[in-house]
């Protein structure tokens, strides 16, 4: 049942946002759009305001480094009237920026800021752009793939300064990494070059 | 308390004629026993009425996501544990369901039921705790101590199915990790009536207590459009009217074939939320109920399945089961290349779970969606113009808890 009203969505902003979207695709019932960067405002008024997507469920970023736009922002949005959901995303490059949505929703500004803590991904029209789960003063953004588990910086109580202090993380031994997985396992085209000749 | 009503509109004029005053900041936590955990709220107040709130979040913030990246997706479970750390099973429940709608894992029917099972004694593990403590908040002590004693014997059903009262670590995808006992399921059977009769003895408590209704009635009202402007789920939106329950409307494991009702409230305020929590509690244990009754006898987790551990009988015959078993737990299973989003209905509201595989045996993203996380954003907007005491009740109503707001 669901799965033929997500077919007709998926047909209907096709031909209401054909500038708009690159493309979609439904997989394992869900509906995927990656829509223009620049026209995100537009795909998401529109799934907003004419298919009847009024909650939005959440706002996340991903990172897939090997991509130029290495950026994703990714938008899961919910109709309740319709039971339905729908999952937009937008892909960018490392220092482009996205409209904000928090004109549409309120709570985009959370998750916007979120977003921009963990990515460094820029929100333009964003109200207030502070970092928010990190800490106070905190550099980086720690959900890059190139940030390291351990991080950069520790803390302690000094107890001859009589104080918390910041310092560069020292380990007692070496971070170890239990990487159990077979070498012939879970093979990407980019590891053997000629496979992806062939593709 | 007197009848007095105060005319906020009148105190502001008298408030903005005396040009010297000014507005006054405070912090409300991170110590601070109503703050629910580790809460700073930068208030800002004109005289007794909140004009800004600023919730600064993150202060148990662990990189959950993050550490997930670096484990196998059994080494992930116990991390969903430690998010709402009062319903811990509900959120393994998420990211079980995931992984087995990414991989095509079938679940067998009687660790659907064990699983809705617990997903129902993890609900009313929240909601007791929830409501007693709200009431605490507005100055009821007693409730409180009631709520953690039915708390502590639903832990000891917990300890009994997996052997930690807290960090459960019970779910696992394709099923949970072991079977219960006949007497286990007839010792919660016969938990249930008592727990009844004790729900009901504490709405003697709260539910006509005078105080509790002045602190709780028409405060932090919610309507339609707040909920829909800032991503409400759960109660908050039962509260309000709109009967959307994820376990009604996109039914997940067995929800579909038991009989039970979703509570709604009318006025959206503090106190209607608290009596949908109470019925909520009621619908719970008819679950329960019709879980143990209803309960095939059954394998609780996939056989002949590489995301499942071979039979320990096998292992001791068989070498390719002792290798199974080594690569299980050393190697983990690898879950197809592709994206999923699954969500169940969490005590607190829609707990999701958006992964990423790229083929391999670590999730290369996973985005935990937290209920309690725009609740808490909206804070702002529903504490604005309210006094300073009302505060601390619309934070008792968000049912907010930083393990998983924070991550």
């Amino acid at each position: 049942m669901s799965a033929t009203k997500l077919t007709e969505l998926a047909a209907k902003v096709e031909t209401d946002l054909k500038a708009a979207i690159l493309s979609h695709e439904i997989a394992l019932g869900e509906l995927t759009i990656l829509a223009e960067a620049s026209q995100i405002i537009a795909v998401l008024s529109n799934l907003q305001a004419a298919h009847g997507f009024s909650t939005l469920v959440d706002i996340c970023g991903a990172d897939y480094p090997q991509n130029v736009k290495r950026f994703e922002v990714v938008y899961h949005l919910l109709s309740m009237n319709n039971n339905l959901r729908v999952r937009v995303k937008a892909a960018l490059e490392d220092g482009a920026s996205l409209p904000s949505v928090v004109s549409l929703w309120p709570v985009a500004n959370w998750f916007e800021r979120e977003v921009f803590d963990m990515y460094g991904v820029l929100f333009e029209g964003h109200p207030d752009l502070r970092r928010l789960l990190t800490d106070y003063g905190f550099e980086g953004h720690p959900l890059r793939k190139d940030f390291p588990l351990t991080g950069y910086q520790e803390v302690r109580y000094d107890e001859e300064q009589k104080r918390v202090i910041y310092e560069p993380v020292k380990l007692l031994q070496e971070y170890r990494d239990f990487d159990f997985e077979s070498p012939w396992e879970h093979v990407t085209p980019d590891a053997i070059p000629a496979l992806e000749a062939k593709s | 308390m007197s009848d007095e009503v105060i005319d906020f509109e009148e105190a502001k004029e008298v408030a903005a004629s005396e040009p010297k005053k000014r507005n006054f900041n405070i912090n409300f936590g991170p110590q601070h026993p109503a703050a629910h955990g580790v809460l700073r709220l930068v208030l800002e107040l004109d005289g007794e009425v909140v004009e800004r709130a600023d919730p600064h979040i993150g202060l148990l913030h662990r990189g959950t996501e993050k550490l997930l990246e670096y484990k196998t997706y059994l080494q992930g479970i116990p991390y969903f544990d430690r998010l709402d750390y009062v319903a811990p099973m509900n959120q393994e429940h998420a990211f079980c369901l995931a992984i087995e709608k990414l991989a095509n894992i079938e679940v067998p029917r009687r660790a659907k039921f064990i699983r809705v099972l617990f997903s129902e004694i993890g609900r009313i593990l929240n909601h007791t705790l929830n409501v007693t403590f709200q009431a605490l908040d507005v100055g009821a002590l007693t409730p409180s101590n009631w709520g953690l004693e039915i708390r502590e014997q639903l832990m000891v059903f917990y300890e009994r199915a997996c052997g930690a009262r807290l960090h459960a670590n019970y779910f696992r995808p394709g099923g949970v990790h072991q079977d219960l006992t006949p007497k286990l399921l007839k010792d919660i059977y016969d938990w249930c009536d008592p727990f009844l009769v004790g729900l009901d003895e504490i709405e003697t408590l709260i539910t006509d207590n005078r105080i509790f209704k002045q602190r709780n009635c028409d405060i932090g009202v919610v309507d339609k459009k707040t909920l829909l402007d800032w991503g409400f789920s759960g109660v908050m939106v039962r509260g309000s009217g709109i009967p959307w329950d994820l376990r009604k409307s996109q039914p997940y494991e067995i929800y579909d074939e038991l009989d039970f009702k979703v509570p709604v409230g009318k006025n959206g305020d503090c106190y209607d939320r608290y009596l949908c929590r109470m019925d909520e509690m009621r619908e719970s244990v008819k679950i329960i109920k019709q879980c143990i009754e209803k309960m095939p006898e059954g394998p609780v987790l996939p056989e002949n399945s590489k995301f499942a551990p071979p039979r320990r009988a096998d292992m001791k015959q068989s070498m390719e089961a002792l290798i199974h078993h080594f690569k299980l737990y050393t190697e983990g299973f690898h879950v197809p290349a592709g994206e999923v989003y699954a969500c169940v209905e969490a005590p607190k509201g829609e707990f999701g779970v958006y992964l990423v595989s790229d083929g391999g045996n670590k999730p290369y993203r996973v985005k935990i969606r937290a209920p309690g996380y725009p609740h808490l954003h909206a804070l702002e907007h529903l504490s604005k113009n309210h006094l300073l005491a009302d505060v601390a009740a619309i934070i008792g109503t968000l049912d907010i808890v930083f393990g998983e707001i924070d991550r």
